[in-house]
């Protein structure tokens, strides 16, 4: 389904970011919502099925902030956060 | 920890001659040709005098370098007189000295703005780029409790310039912006004339512009630097790309901070051998402290690895042990216990084993009597409004540290109150375009953890005496950003 299969990070551009929450909804394994509504992506590459979701978040930011990029490390551990 | 102390001892300043100063025919400048480097012998006394609000200056622990031929206040330093210590930096040119990268390489100079990063490496990447290069010479000096760059500046202009000039003719950049708060009119002044004197005596090898920049915290991170020199508000952007890459003009652009770069004026007349003989092996060279807080504000110079209680001795802020905590690297740093600090040595090294760092080598004081809640609680009230409000975590997370934290200093917080810091702190750390929200979390971190026993007796209704007696400086935000 997936046209490559090189893994990829979710990258949130925070100034972009106007914290609608739209991501956090549809890829919530993914992201959480602070206090005050903006994401916590986790860090590291997105695991292979979820990664169809987090295209499709990507495509639904209202805002534009959400980015994939091509991840060499492997799958972080859950616990991991990105850090801009 | 013995290696380091081993390696930086302290040595008290010789009398009348600048310690730091090589031998003869120790040195040799970038470009093959010796420099002439007289003595100068005559200092102020230990301890000058404040005037009109400037920091005093102590001579002590030394070796003094920067600072070894000081003028007095309202002294001017002549070019002449500076030029018979330091040659006149070579002119610029399209391509990059890879001679003086290597020197600076060698001497292990690392930045002194903050982050101490590698002088050479940034050196490298702007060399590496695209040509017509720019030099920023930031001098901007957000910190409220540092005070040594614009010392630098207005009583060694030349010193910071010629910095600038050999910056410049290392990564082959034909024009230096050197930008300054806005409100440093002495500074700026010095700089004018400084270049005012040089256009009569040397043909300026350079472009050199001086650029006044809204006094914000923020305004000096290199991204809002880059941001407001190319017309836009003095506000961080998201990196990459670095200023190196894509900076003022879209050119590759080298931002240094003038401390840095005073040293680079050194390095470049006395040599790589010369400077690792201050310092540690790892962080050589010496570097300037601001001291403030509990006494007036004193700017000294000391071996980097310095004992913390030998440097704050040499600044009057040992008033018998008087002192409670030291705010280490500012109001961009971290708490520690004063007897933690006093035993430590003042390295990045040494202090991150400590989860602190010197910064800017900014030391503030809390004396017995202060409340270290209080004072935290209003550094975060300041980091909120000097929040650029770009990036959500920092917009509304800042607001809302400085809240609670101000309810706990006033003995009001509600029981699950440390906790929700705890959380919000996790949750606001790394999630800004820039470090600023960084700064406040490791702050807050920090004095939860060093003032545990405060927090105790302000959660249970008894906040201490000096809680309601703020002692920091905490200035005021400015509506400007541009």
């Amino acid at each position: 389904m997936r046209r490559h299969r090189q893994p990829v990070a979710l990258i949130v551009d925070p100034i972009s970011c106007d914290g609608q929450g739209v991501c956090a909804e549809l890829v919530p394994e993914w992201i959480r919502l602070d206090d005050w509504g903006y994401p916590i992506v986790e860090a590291g590459a997105v695991p292979p099925e979820l990664v169809d979701r987090a295209r499709w978040a990507v495509s639904n930011c209202p805002a534009l902030a959400l980015s994939l990029r091509p991840e060499r490390a492997p799958a972080a551990t859950p616990s991991a956060r990105r850090r801009p | 920890m013995s290696r380091l102390a081993a390696a930086a001892p302290i040595t008290v300043r010789m009398k009348g001659a600048p310690a730091g100063r090589p031998a003869a025919g120790d040195a040799q400048a970038a470009h093959g040709e010796r420099s002439d480097h007289s003595e100068h012998g005559e200092h102020g006394e230990h301890g000058e005098h404040s005037e009109h609000g400037e920091p005093a200056v102590s001579h002590e622990p030394g070796p003094a370098r920067l600072l070894a031929d000081l003028p007095v206040p309202g002294e001017w330093r002549s070019l002449a007189r500076h030029r018979s210590t330091y040659r006149t930096p070579p002119p610029a040119s399209a391509r990059p000295n890879r001679r003086l990268i290597e020197l600076v390489g060698r001497a292990g100079l690392r930045g002194r703005g903050g982050a101490g990063f590698p002088t050479v490496r940034k050196l490298e990447a702007v060399a590496g780029g695209r040509e017509h290069r720019v030099v920023v010479a930031n001098a901007t000096e957000g910190e409220p409790a540092s005070a040594k760059d614009r010392l630098l500046v207005t009583r060694m202009p030349h010193l910071v310039l010629d910095g600038a000039l050999l910056a410049a003719h290392a990564v082959g950049a034909e024009e230096i912006v050197v930008c300054l708060e806005r409100t440093g009119r002495e500074a700026a002044r010095a700089l004018h004339r400084a270049l005012a004197e040089r256009a009569g005596r040397e043909a300026l090898v350079c472009s050199v512009r001086i650029a006044l920049t809204p006094p914000r915290y923020v305004a000096g991170e290199e991204t809002a630097l880059v941001h407001w020199l190319n017309g836009g508000p003095a506000k961080p952007t998201v990196a990459p790309p670095r200023p190196f890459e894509r900076g003022v003009d879209r050119r590759p652009t080298l931002v240094q901070n003038v401390e840095t770069l005073a040293h680079l004026s050194q390095i470049a007349a006395f040599g790589a051998d010369w400077f690792r003989r201050a310092g540690t092996a790892e962080e050589p060279g010496t570097t300037l402290f601001t001291v403030s807080g509990a006494t007036r504000p004193m700017v000294l110079e000391a071996e980097i690895g310095a004992r913390g209680r030998d440097v704050l001795a040499a600044a009057g802020a040992l008033p018998a042990g008087r002192l409670q905590a030291v705010l280490v690297g500012g109001y961009f740093g971290t708490w520690m216990a004063a007897g933690d600090l006093e035993g430590s040595l003042l390295s990045r090294g040494a202090l991150s084993h400590l989860g602190a760092s010197p910064g800017a080598g900014v030391l503030v004081t809390l004396p017995a009597s202060g409340c270290g809640l209080l004072e935290t609680a209003r550094i975060l009230r300041w980091y909120a409004g000097e929040s650029a409000r770009q990036c959500g975590p920092c917009t509304f997370g800042l607001p809302a540290l400085a809240e609670v934290t101000s309810a706990l200093a006033a003995g009001r917080a509600r029981s699950d109150d440390v906790a929700r810091l705890q959380r919000w702190a996790g949750d606001v750390e790394g999630r800004g375009a820039c470090r600023h929200p960084d700064g406040a979390v490791r702050l807050l971190r920090s004095a939860l953890s060093v003032f545990a026993s405060d927090v105790a007796a302000h959660m249970s209704g008894r906040p201490c005496a000096g809680s309601k007696q703020p002692a920091f400086p905490v200035p005021a935000p400015s509506k400007e950003w541009r």
